[in-house]
């Protein structure tokens, strides 16, 4: 029974691993890419560990796969909103058929901070309106 | 059983096809962002390839492996983040002086 899960499992988890090379090599725009390997790859991640989780059936080698499955499942979302952010500064293209980017002009590139209105550029007056924010 | 070990078969032949596809991304990608992506999904698929070979050959020693793996993945992609972000931010508080900057 344990094999059986365990056996499940391990093909379902290297399929989801699968999805996210497909993913990464046929999605047409950085984004996308970064959308499919993430998920697709952390999902598929926690199934292989809990694979392994399941076939030894013994308390300190499950917890550590439990506890790599959580490391993994908090640290990827983190590492693709860096890695999105940076793309999105360093201006990545956007696929040509996307309709809307809604983050247009509301990086300060200087300060790399995000504001809720886009930067309008003013003639005379210095780019930073201290007045202005609040 | 033997189902367990035409498990590990195909779960190994899938894992390597897509340690193929992410290396054909990180060979094509046109820029650095895409590169980075790809070594991600690399070393992810290695995690996972560790998980296979620990059920393979029945040691439980490779799951520290796996976890360390996971811990220097994630740092490694932080540590580019942050070093594209502040590439750009350099150049662009170098030109801030001399050219005023339009909008985008």
């Amino acid at each position: 029974m344990q094999e059986t899960i365990s056996a499940v499992l391990l093909i379902l988890g290297s399929l989801f691993m699968l999805v996210a090379g497909l993913g990464i090599v046929r999605m047409p725009d950085l984004f996308m890419r970064m959308s499919c390997a993430t998920k697709a790859s952390t999902l598929g991640v926690g199934f292989l560990l809990l694979a392994v989780a399941i076939a030894f059936w013994h308390l300190g080698v499950s917890s550590r796969a439990v506890a790599t499955i959580i490391f993994v499942a908090l640290t990827a979302p983190v590492a693709a909103h860096m890695i999105g952010r940076a793309g999105y500064i360093v201006r990545a293209p956007l696929w040509e058929n996307s309709i809307v980017d809604q983050l247009c002009d509301r990086y300060d590139r200087c300060s790399l901070e995000l504001g809720s209105y886009p930067h309008e550029p003013v003639e005379d007056d210095p780019r930073e309106n201290p007045d202005e924010a609040g | 059983m033997s189902l367990m070990p035409i498990a590990l078969a195909i779960s190994v032949t899938l894992l390597s096809l897509s340690v193929v596809l992410a290396f054909v991304r990180l060979v094509l990608g046109p820029s650095l962002p895409d590169r980075v992506v790809a070594l991600d999904l690399l070393s992810t698929i290695g995690i996972g390839a560790i998980a296979v070979y620990a059920i393979a050959t029945g040691e439980a020693v490779f799951l520290d492996v796996a976890s360390v793996l996971a811990l220097v993945s994630f740092l490694s992609v932080v540590a580019f983040a942050h070093y594209l972000e502040r590439k750009i931010q350099a150049e662009e508080q170098k030109t801030k002086g001399e050219v005023n900057v339009n909008g985008l």
